[in-house]
């Protein structure tokens, strides 16, 4: 990173930013060195940050509509999809959104798996990433609960019954966290609170997340260090911003068709039954980007392991920079790893399978076996392999693997020159 | 009122359009000293093209951000009101809510119509006939909502026999007519119709 120290040009210019240094941040961003070889799984940061600030500002605008009161939220929602003008269109945005946010941040989370981003000196990058990860699922289930249909009611009093599952308070946190003996009008508006807080939380770890990105530099895909800045990084802007957006564009065409299409098709459709504290709809599962931890949760067959289980899959995570003992970042050069990360991608989707299945027979030994599986991986796969595996050689700069090509065209524009 | 939305939507795309495209010009006179080839060019149009198309694009996606805030279709829906007017006594108002808004339903005496209709239209700060005013003399139908500030004005009270708004001092006459203090206009009559001799419709 050899960036020489930034002066505003004009008088005013240096004027401010001695004082608020914004511009110096600016001029930044836009020289910005990135690694040359980003391919297109690095484009999806870009995709979240934007996808984040669409969920604030659908949100910001169905808050303007709905109301918070268990015997008012659901016809709110109704009157929010019949009513208010583009209601429709704005809630399937919002309802949709949530989904391709996890759409992405799973492929964001299994690049940096892929491409060892987390490891030194990417570490608070990955813890930040991982505490961004829990708030996203803290605040999609707190919005889920607040169209007050009947998934909506049932999920609340799920996740909320995982509380009482602590030995000795768990019957006091619950009802603390219910505000009452059930889930009922005041854990609606506190979710709903709630619900609105942590996107901020979450603005504001993202923009720790990308500092914390801009103090190392990106990792890339050949998973080595930056030896010569000028030949081997092109600006932030235009070069990344440009390939950005266009990632960006194709994910909205993505999105449009669900949101335009099927809009109902990832959601449940007893969720257009109104809250019932009396019933439990005969099956329940948890939106599709929470099922493998749902999954994982229904396989331990007691109630407080269950919780620890669950909770532990995720916290495990951030450990993960100290689990990997290998010296190597990138799977392109090691073999066995390589392997075992499909392995490992195609154990969550089995365990997201799992999760939207009921808990019996078969279901259950194969869930059981995954989520087994998906803790051997992080406690002892990834350990072990730093010592056993025989890595590939690793070229001498990011530039050589496609040295060879470059080779070939600048003798081919010479002939063609001649 | 959406269409007013539509129009200021318009603006602002233009207006970054415009803001754009003077830039690109300027710049280009600045950097490109070099006499311009036909690939320059080529390249010119993209930018542009692209810039337009984009700002064309966030301007509709927008659109649906902005309408949401306009009265919605339930809202829309209690736009239309049917009053009961056979019960009202001669000399008496009633109130009624129409949008949100109170209207004022007032049966006149003789005397108070006779006062209105003889008023010198030069008097006036909003010259306007009592016949102009009214459907049938008798019936006085006009939003109660004074045009200083919004606030409602106090019947049978004021120098002019009509309304005294206590907000800010406007007195109107039979006819809710401006006459003294710092109102700009009459009251305002809404779009009405007697479906019978007892029933009217606002709206």
């Amino acid at each position: 990173m050899s960036e020489e120290k930034y002066v505003p040009k004009s008088k005013l210019g240096q004027w401010f930013d001695s004082r608020l240094p914004l511009l110096t941040l600016a001029h930044h961003i836009n020289d910005y060195p990135t690694p040359k070889n980003l391919n297109y799984w690095w484009t999806f940061g870009g995709i979240l940050t934007f996808f984040l600030i669409i969920q604030i500002i659908t949100g910001l605008v169905l808050a303007m509509h709905y109301v918070a009161h268990a015997d008012l939220a659901f016809g709110s929602v109704e009157h929010i999809m019949r009513n208010v003008n583009y209601g429709w269109l704005i809630r399937y945005l919002h309802a949709n959104g949530s989904s391709m946010f996890f759409l992405a941040v799973y492929i964001h989370i299994f690049r940096a798996l892929f491409y060892g981003s987390y490891k030194a000196p990417r570490e608070m990058i990955w813890i930040i990433g991982i505490l961004i990860y829990m708030l996203m699922m803290a605040t999609a289930f707190m919005g889920y609960v607040l169209p007050w249909g009947q998934m909506s009611f049932w999920a609340a009093t799920v996740i909320t019954n995982l509380f009482s599952a602590i030995p000795l308070v768990g019957e006091s946190i619950t009802s603390w966290l219910w505000g009452g003996y059930a889930v009922g009008s005041p854990t609606l508006t506190r979710f709903f609170s709630l619900h609105y807080l942590m996107p901020f939380l979450i603005f504001g770890l993202v923009i720790l997340h990308i500092w914390a990105l801009h103090i190392p530099g990106n990792n890339n895909p050949v998973g080595i260090d930056i030896k010569q800045p000028s030949k081997e990084t092109v600006p932030f802007h235009p070069y990344i911003v440009i390939k950005d957006f266009y990632a960006l564009l194709i994910f909205l065409i993505i999105f449009s068709g669900f949101v335009f299409f099927v809009p109902n098709v990832l959601g449940h459709p007893d969720n257009y039954i109104e809250a019932n504290p009396m019933v439990t709809p005969s099956h329940i599962v948890p939106e599709w980007y929470l099922l493998p931890f749902y999954a994982i949760l229904r396989s331990v067959p007691d109630k407080l392991g269950g919780v620890v289980v669950m909770f532990a899959a995720v916290f495990i995570l951030m450990f993960l920079p100290w689990l990997d003992t290998s010296k190597v970042r990138s799977a392109v050069f090691r073999p066995l790893y390589k392997v075992f990360f499909w392995i490992l991608v195609i154990d969550v989707i089995v365990l997201g399978y799992i999760g939207a299945n009921p808990p019996e027979g078969m279901y259950l030994i194969i869930g059981r076996i995954a989520t087994i599986y998906y803790f051997v991986h992080f406690i002892l796969i990834m350990p072990l392999l730093g010592f056993k595996e025989k890595t590939n050689p690793l070229p001498m700069s990011i530039s050589d693997p496609v040295l060879d090509s470059e080779a070939k065209l600048s003798s081919e524009k010479t002939m063609n020159n001649k | 009122m959406s269409s007013s939305y539509a129009v200021l939507t318009t603006i602002i795309v233009l207006l970054i359009l415009f803001l754009y495209l003077s830039w690109v010009f300027v710049s280009i006179k600045v950097v490109d000293k070099e006499p311009k080839g036909e690939t320059s060019e080529r390249r010119d149009f993209l930018f542009t093209a692209s810039y337009a198309l984009g700002a064309v694009g966030v301007g509709a996606a927008m659109w649906p951000l902005i309408d949401q805030m306009n009265p919605d279709a339930s809202v829309k829906a209690l736009a239309i009101t049917e009053v009961d007017i056979s019960k009202i006594g001669l000399g008496k108002t009633i109130t009624v809510l129409w949008r949100g808004k109170p209207v004022f339903i007032r049966r006149r005496t003789q005397e108070e119509i006779s006062k209105a209709q003889n008023v010198n239209l030069e008097e006036l700060k909003d010259p306007q006939k009592d016949e102009d005013r009214v459907k049938k003399p008798e019936w006085l139908i006009m939003t109660g909502v004074c045009t200083h500030l919004g606030c409602v004005p106090l019947g049978e009270k004021g120098d002019f026999g009509g309304w005294f708004c206590p907000c800010h001092g406007s007195h109107y006459d039979t006819s809710g007519r401006i006459r003294k203090g710092p109102a700009p206009t009459n009251l305002e009559i809404p779009k009405y119709e007697f479906v019978d001799n007892n029933t009217i419709k606002i709206g």
